[in-house]
């Protein structure tokens, strides 16, 4: 159930951050992807287990973000002459996911 | 009434968010179930499971995508479905980072940067071998 809440939270988010920011990098999965890590940082540092985590973490955060997307705007960015945009995209997207990953963990520890 | 209406409306076509929703219920229960099935990795290990989700999850969305770009009539429901819904609910990116964040914390550098590589590397050869297949099958006489 909550794996169709994320999808939806996911569609809305990017839509909204794709209203505001018309440019071609893909700054709504970016940020559905970041916080989304943040989350499931948070979710793992509070050390959710068994149901409560497969609810919430498998589901709603695993189903909120994207690799899949994430992976074909970068193709497709890299397809319409865009390569730097989308080289930008993938190291951010690691290096700036990594980090706030971290950091939610931590922040989950703690509460 | 009239501002909630508006909001209602806002959020977009009904059979649309349906469509996201029900993709994203079976992506997220097919990605539950392959982590159930197959063993939780340790630090130390490579994730398959996420690994699988996700390539598997780049080349089926670099399929629906281009086969919905190319098709006619176009269909509402399809791509909120099978692209929005199914394949960002069967993939993640967030437990990709989480397993990296695991794997450098304990020392494993190598692993971890041959997993981000890996996936990445994997993840756009994916779309890319998707999309070719489709658009060759296209145009083929």
């Amino acid at each position: 159930m909550l794996g169709g809440i994320g999808a939806l939270a996911r569609f809305w988010l990017d839509r909204a951050v794709g209203r505001r920011w018309v440019r071609p990098f893909p700054y709504g999965t970016l940020t559905v992807n970041l916080t989304g890590a943040l989350a499931l940082g948070i979710v793992i540092g509070i050390a959710l287990k068994g149901d409560a985590y497969r609810l919430v973490g498998t589901g709603l955060i695993g189903a909120y973000t994207t690799f899949s997307t994430w992976m074909l705007e970068t193709q497709r960015l890299a397809e319409e002459d865009e390569r730097m945009i989308a080289a930008r995209d993938i190291v951010i997207s690691v290096t700036a996911g990594v980090l706030i990953a971290w950091l939610g963990e931590k922040i989950g520890a703690a509460l | 009434m009239g501002w909630l209406r508006q909001q209602v409306k806002a959020a977009g076509d009904p059979h649309a968010l349906a469509a996201i929703f029900a993709g994203g219920f079976i992506g997220a229960v097919a990605r539950a179930e392959l982590g159930q099935a197959w063993a939780t990795p340790r630090a130390d290990s490579w994730p398959w499971t996420t690994f699988a989700v996700n390539i598997a999850g780049a080349f089926l969305l670099g399929y629906f995508t281009t086969r919905l770009q190319e098709e006619l009539p176009l269909s509402a429901y399809k791509r909120p479905f099978l692209g929005t819904g199914l394949c960002g609910g069967l993939t993640t990116f967030a437990t990709l980072q989480i397993e990296l964040v695991r794997m450098l914390d304990t020392g494993h550098i190598v692993l971890a940067l041959g997993y981000a590589c890996a996936s990445i590397a994997a993840g756009l050869i994916a779309v890319t071998v998707a999309t070719n297949l489709v658009r060759g099958a296209i145009w083929q006489p």
